[in-house]
């Protein structure tokens, strides 16, 4: 029964996306918010991510944007005074949150029941401890192992435990953080170090080595009346060693018969209640000796995880929206299945398919971190595929991955899966044997239901992917659609929720025989952006939705096809017909045609859709908005010069450089500093800003390769610019400029990795009112219907052209919140037909002089997972997530922004300051010093900087080198002494050699480390700022 | 192995299941290379195919493994549910090889040792919807490739099917025997109990046994037989095909009733139904698999239960001596009963699971104490 003495519940998001922590706890936060609003109760959201849904003002009632610290909480709370806290839906950040809030006694002060979990349970489930305590109490089997605070007290367990490798986990952290397997002394010293300073409570649990065993999780959902059901059963494909978030995982369990099932199951329940979870879904994961069975149990998660999205996905069943569901009072008997909406939501999902879960890694992004899979999790997206067979599912989730498998070890997967990986490997080769299409015609439909798109078929018969098509078409080979409909076929599916493949058909019925229609006038397909990459993420995900949304609303049948099980895009309820299909031509094109749609939309889900517009276009696609001949235009360059030009904007002058002499002599006309990059990647890979005509050599030469056929693009790089992000909505007549960002770092730092704030604060009202025109100008003569985003440079006034995208921009999210006008769900009605209404628009000014609030957008960055690796911002998108902060002045924003990105920036008495920066930021710095010397904070710096200091007035304690003595930067981080580290990239070899490892010691102690100058500048202000207007009130977006 | 013969035998799909409506299921034949007739049922679990296949429930019938791969954990000697295999043959979409620490031999062997006749291949989701579109059917496997498809539908079509056919007297023991766990009982006290085979799963014997002395009698063995073992409760198991066709056995039970507690199972349960004067009927297309929500009116939780049946009790027909204890979330129907005055109760489904949930355990425990009050 549902609970009356509550009304109104407080729901933590998770922040922003990190990896450990990606866009699958807007996916359940947002279930939850719609359930329990349905409900009729009132939802107080708050979540730093304004990428999210989850943050539209139109899904809670009340919505902070606001940093996830426990004094902005706090501060929440007792302003809004919600009867409970829900804290499962925000994955560990939400969780972590709520026991610090408990913690700090604000939920007694307040009364704010905790539901869904509470303190003490959490506390069971996290705490190694007491989670072996209570295992053993079960008499469940266990690794030997215990927990250390300090490295003395972990390698006496270690000789105790006798045995190498040692597994080392930190406690209280995401994403298995700072963890490792360490197979000697020195490693494990290392990694219990790195333990002990990302786990919260200080402290490490090492243990027996499970490597190599079989790895299984079961989703379990639990409500207060006792009852218990399996959602899903998941095998890791990669055993125990690997992540489960960077393992290739597996539903329903393969390998295990129905008695082992069973007793892990029973095993599985008797845990949660154990634990203490009096309601909603937690996953229990178990470890299998391939040879004995010998079962352990590895852990368990209280709350909502990544692996419940993936099985909510997998399954059908909306753990999530059960979850929240159950935490107010209802019994999952007393809720409804909404797949079939007859059957009770109490029962086990049956699967009649198979799923396939893979990771998709960044490493490329990061060159020399360690490329090998263990503990820690370094995925930054997933696919999910589902398919008849398991080598259905497998091949679909390999050709949704947009790139090659990395680092999985197949001789350590259990001999059922490298047996079907061989037959698929075997049949490929035979394909390769037949050497023309004459032969290939009988093993063609064979290839189908193997799981082979035509691509690889044409690529193994070494002939070209039309020809196969033709062929395939020819033959009426096509595929059939099955339904995700929780219960093998045994019931009608209401959901239309569905997934292809190929079979030999069958002279009974057909096993869908049509899609169901849903009468409406006009059928619109929405592509999705497949697997999250840095550089393509969740504010493309929430521009599909915010698509979908819009012309669900106008009458339109939303067709949404997308293979990232993370999204709100691929829940059942976001369109009318879901298609959980990877985005190639082949795929896409089939669905286009069952469906018989009217049109689809390529132009919100990044480059994956965008790559295939034309192909689509070709094959009778009717693409909406603006073109794909206007869309790859754009990125001509002659056209695109000739078209800056006639807008009569400058542009920074360039070339083209087919050989390393070429690449010279370019730079040397236009002078140095210059912009590179290979022209055949896209989103900043493998750019970079070269000073000198000896870098320049060693990029074209080595981390380049040019040639003929790979020629590099070599710009003028504008220093000191301020560089704007600009985006806007056009229906081909009217073009509405919904925000301009300006970027805080200065130009030659990836768009997406810079900090940016709304409205622009150092642009004049004429600059404004020309990049206004500007924008309108492109608009018109690129005929853009739909979204566009400009990128321009300032300098002295003068505004100079960088990029056009006609399509949505990773900033779109973010502009929306900020001007409360959802530009992708208007773009999406432009698209549609619909004209802009400029009378409608609730806008942010644009122009600063008469703004009531600032907004700050923060990038987060993955560097702690990545020990080693450059933190620099380059014109290479390394960020993984964003924040977004609001303040009634640009520097408050700027400040709260930092909070919500994890780096707080100190105050006084929290701890000192190091300063070291290249000479030309000296005069600036000095400036910048003097304030916080004014403010009472200790400033340490190096040499040549505390000179500077010195000079103007400023005391500070000198720095050595690291190489040349004591005290020096490293030092301090490790005493914990340095709060803040201010480096900007110096010149000279051990300047840089310094750089690096400071700044490498400093995001593995947490410590905040800015690298530019402007952002410094920026903070400076802020701590000012926040020093003057003490008791900075939280606001909620809709009071703004 | 020898891939390329495996494929062409895939892509010639030689193999097929022909139903009596005339639609025709291709597939790859595996297990023995035998021809067979039988009624068509899905069961939708997602493991368990040896449990089900050693079913005697599953007689008389060609059970479709919805699940997408089947033979993957391989065979074991530990989960045997009875003698042998009684189904008609094994019907799957993908077959693949075992791995699995307790595995002794791969599905195909098994099937072939024992007789059995399987397809694989087939499109078993168009299949299921079929059948639910179209009830279970009866239909004809061709395996051997000597048989045409028109011969074949009117082989399925001039089968007699199940309806009325006594099955449980092709499933059961000969003769009577005692059943002993490995173990001794648990508990100190000795209770005897007969168990009427009409088809009995092992796991029904091995739960009885944990706290009791089991003696197995054929399924026509007599009241009075019974009563003069002079045992302390009797077992009424699970089995095959339609109910009212086992006449005599709703006559035992008849006389037992009221002399001594009774519990039943599946069949058992629609027997001791028909015995208090319910009717049962056919089910559209059963429940077969391993996710069926039961809700436990006494206790008002519900149980995640083992299910395998095509007929059930009829609900207008429960007359006023009988309780319903349980009922099927799903559908509403009648999964539970029990005598208002005298000593006897019985479920539909199957707390022995084996494959399935073990949440519905308990009910043995009930039996012991109805006995031992």
């Amino acid at each position: 029964m549902k609970r009356t003495d509550i009304r109104k519940i407080l729901v933590v998001g998770s922040g922003p996306i990190v990896i450990g922590q990606g866009c699958e706890f807007d996916y359940s936060g947002c279930q939850a918010v719609k359930a329990l609003r349905r409900e009729g109760y009132k939802v107080v959201l708050v979540n730093s991510n304004p990428a999210t849904v989850m943050t539209d003002p139109e899904m809670a009632e009340v919505t902070y944007i606001e940093p996830l610290t426990v004094d902005t909480v706090a501060a929440i709370i007792r302003q809004e005074r919600p009867d409970a806290l829900l804290p499962t839906l925000g994955g560990q950040t939400a969780l972590n949150l709520a026991m610090e809030l408990a913690a700090s006694g604000v939920l007694d002060e307040c009364g704010v029941e905790m539901i869904g979990a509470n303190a003490e349970a959490i506390a069971r489930a996290e705490d190694r401890n007491l989670f072996k305590a209570a295992m053993a109490e079960m008499g469940l089997d266990m690794p030997k192992s215990g927990s250390a605070h300090s490295l003395a007290e972990a390698e006496r367990i270690a000789s105790e435990i006798g045995s190498w490798p040692l597994i080392i986990r930190p406690g209280f952290t995401l994403g298995g953080m700072g963890g490792g397997i360490a197979h000697e002394v020195e490693e494990f010293r290392e990694i219990v170090g790195r333990g002990l300073e990302a786990s919260l409570n200080r402290e490490v649990l090492i243990e027996e080595s499970l490597i190599g065993w079989k790895e299984f999780e079961l989703e379990v959902m639990r409500d207060r009346a006792g009852n218990a059901v399996i959602v899903c059963s998941i095998e890791n494909m990669d055993p125990m060693g690997v992540h489960t978030g960077d393992s290739i995982t597996v539903a329903p369990i393969q390998t295990l018969t129905d008695r082992e099932y069973q007793a892990m199951r029973d095993d599985s329940i008797r845990v949660l209640e154990k634990i203490g979870i009096e309601t909603g879904g937690s996953n229990v994961q178990w470890a299998v000796d391939p040879k004995t069975g010998r079962r352990i149990i590895i852990e368990m998660n209280p709350r909502v995880s990544r692996s419940s999205a993936l099985a909510s996905k997998a399954t059908g069943f909306p753990i999530a929206k059960i979850a929240a569901l159950l935490a107010v009072g209802y019994t999952l008997d007393e809720l409804k299945n909404d797949i079939t909406q007859v059957t009770p939501a109490c029962f086990e999902p049956t699967l009649d398919y198979v799923v396939v879960k893979i990771p998709r890694f960044a490493f490329e992004k990061f060159p020399g971190v360690d490329k090998r899979l263990g503990t820690q999790m370094k995925s930054v997206g997933e696919v999910m595929a589902i398919g008849r067979t398991f080598k259905q599912a497998y091949l679909k989730a390999v050709r949704s991955l947009e790139a090659p498998l990395a680092g999985h070890d197949v001789a350590s997967f259990d001999p059922w899966f490298k047996a079907q990986l061989d037959e698929i490997e075997a049949f490929r080769q035979h394909l390769g044997s037949l050497d023309c299409l004459g032969k290939l015609d009988p093993l063609l439909r064979q290839a189908k239901v193997f799981g082979f798109s035509d691509k690889e078929i044409a690529a193994a018969a070494k002939c070209d992917e039309a020809a196969i098509r033709a062929r395939r078409l020819a033959l009426d080979i096509r595929p059939e659609f099955g339904e995700v409909d929780t219960c093998a076929g045994e019931f009608e599916a209401k959901t239309p929720y569905y997934y292809s493949y190929y079979g030999y058909g069958s002279r009974g019925a057909r096993s869908f025989s049509g899609s169901r229609e849903t009468g409406r006038a006009r059928k619109i397909m929405i592509l999705g952006g497949g697997p999250n990459r840095i550089g393509q993420g969740i504010e493309f995900d929430w521009c599909c939705c915010h698509a979908a949304f819009a012309l669900r609303k106008m009458g339109c049948e939303v067709i949404m096809v997308n293979s990232n099980p993370e999204t709100v895009s691929t829940d059942y309820d976001t369109s009318d017909k879901l298609y959980f299909e990877p985005l190639t031509f082949e795929d896409v094109m089939e669905i286009y045609e069952r469906e018989h749609c009217d049109g689809a939309i390529v132009q919100f889900g990044g480059q994956t859709p965008l790559n295939l517009a034309e192909r689509l276009a070709a094959a009778g696609v009717e693409i909406l908005g603006t073109s794909p001949k206007d869309i790859t235009l754009a990125e001509d360059r002659d056209f695109f010069r000739a078209l800056v030009k006639e807008v009569g904007v400058k542009q920074p002058p360039s070339g083209i450089a087919h050989t390393v002499k070429d690449a010279l002599a370019i730079a040397d006309e236009i002078g140095y500093p210059v912009l590179v990059r290979p022209s055949f990647v896209l989103g900043g890979r493998g750019m970079a800003i070269v000073y000198h005509e000896e870098r320049l050599r060693e990029y074209v030469e080595e981390a380049v390769k040019i040639s003929e056929e790979r020629p590099i693009l070599i710009d003028k790089f504008l220093t000191h610019a301020i560089e704007l992000d600009v985006d806007c909505v056009s229906d081909g007549k009217t073009t509405i400029v919904g925000a301009i960002l300006e970027h805080i770092e200065a130009a030659g730092c990836h768009s997406g990795d810079a900090a940016a704030v709304t409205p622009p604060i150092s642009l004049s009202a004429e600059t404004i009112i020309e990049v206004e025109s500007i924008a309108r100008k492109f608009a018109e003569r690129l005929h853009v219907v739909g979204l566009m985003n400009i990128q321009l440079a300032v300098k002295d006034g003068e505004i100079w052209m960088i990029e056009v995208n006609p399509r949505a921009s990773r900033t779109v999210p973010f502009v929306s919140k900020a001007v409360g006008w959802s530009l992708a769900g208007e773009a999406a009605r432009v698209m549609a037909g619909e004209k802009l209404n400029v009378a409608d628009l609730r806008v942010l000014p644009i122009s600063n002089t008469d703004s009531q609030f600032y907004c700050v957008k923060e990038a987060v960055f993955p560097f702690a997972k990545f020990p080693g690796a450059d933190i620099t911002l380059t014109p290479e998108m390394k960020s993984t997530g964003e924040v977004m902060a609001f303040g009634r002045d640009a520097a408050t924003a700027y400040y709260k922004s930092q909070l919500a990105a994890g780096s707080p920036l100190p105050r006084p008495d929290q701890g000192g300051i190091v300063l070291s920066v290249r000479d030309e930021d000296k005069a600036e710095v000095v400036h910048l010093a003097k304030e916080l010397d004014a403010l009472g904070y200790e400033v340490w710096a190096t040499r040549g900087t505390s000179t500077a200091l010195w000079k103007a007035g400023i005391e500070s304690n000198a720095l050595y080198r690291i190489q040349l003595g004591s005290p020096n930067a490293l030092d301090l981080i490790r005493l914990g002494k340095a709060k803040w580290i201010v480096n900007t990239r110096e010149d000279g070899e051990l300047a840089a050699h310094d750089s690096l490892k400071i700044r490498s010691a400093a995001v593995l102690a947490g410590v905040p480390v800015t690298t530019t100058l402007a952002g410094f500048a920026m903070a400076v202000r802020g701590i000012v700022a926040m020093a003057q207007n003490k008791g900075e009130t939280v606001t909620a977006r809709q009071n703004l | 192995m020898n891939y390329e013969a495996k494929w062409e035998r895939e892509r010639e799909r030689k193999a097929f299941l022909v139903l009596d409506d005339g639609t025709i299921w291709r597939g790859v034949a595996f297990g023995a290379r035998k021809d067979a007739l039988g009624e068509v049922v899905f069961n939708t679990g997602m493991t368990g195919y040896q449990e089900i296949l050693t079913d005697p429930s599953y007689a008389g019938q060609f059970t479709v493994l919805t699940t997408a791969e089947v033979g993957n954990y391989g065979i074991n000697a530990e989960d045997v549910e009875s003698r042998g295999l009684f189904l008609s043959g094994l019907v799957v979409g993908d077959l693949t090889g075992p791995s699995n620490w307790r595995s002794e031999k791969s599905l195909d062997e098994y099937l072939e040792a024992n007789g059995t006749p399987g397809i694989y291949g087939v499109d078993t989701r168009a299949l299921t919807l079929h059948i639910r579109a179209h009830g279970n059917r009866k239909a004809y496997l061709a395996v051997r490739e000597d048989l045409g498809e028109l011969e074949a539908l009117d082989q399925a079509r001039s089968w007699v099917g199940l309806d009325g056919q006594d099955y449980a007297a092709k499933v059961t023991c000969e003769k009577p025997y005692g059943f002993l766990r490995a173990e001794k009982p648990r508990r100190g006290e000795v209770i005897n109990i007969v168990c009427y085979d009409f088809g009995v799963k092992t796991n029904i014997l091995r739960s009885l046994a944990e706290w009791a002395k089991v003696t197995v009698v054929p399924a026509d063995t007599s009241a009075e037989s019974v009563l003069a073992m002079n045992p302390d409760g009797v077992f009424l198991s699970n089995g095959p095909a339609d109910p009212s066709a086992v006449v005599y056995a709703i006559k035992n039970i008849r006389k037992l009733l009221g002399k001594l507690p009774l519990m039943g199972i599946c069949l058992g349960h629609q027997l001791l139904a028909l015995a208090c004067g319910a009717k049962t009927a056919r089910l559209n297309f059963g429940h077969h698999g391993c996710n069926h929500p039961v809700r436990n009116l006494t206790t008002g939780k519900v149980e995640i239960t083992s299910q395998n049946h095509n007929f059930a009790v009829v609900p207008e027909s429960v007359p006023d001596v009988l309780e319903v204890t349980h009922v099927n979330l799903n559908d509403g129907s009648i999964e539970g009963i029990r005598h208002n005055t005298l000593s006897a109760f019985s479920v539909q489904y199957h707390p022995e699971s084996c494959p399935g949930p073990h949440d519905a355990n308990y009910l043995f425990n009930q039996f012991r104490k109805m006995i031992v009050r």
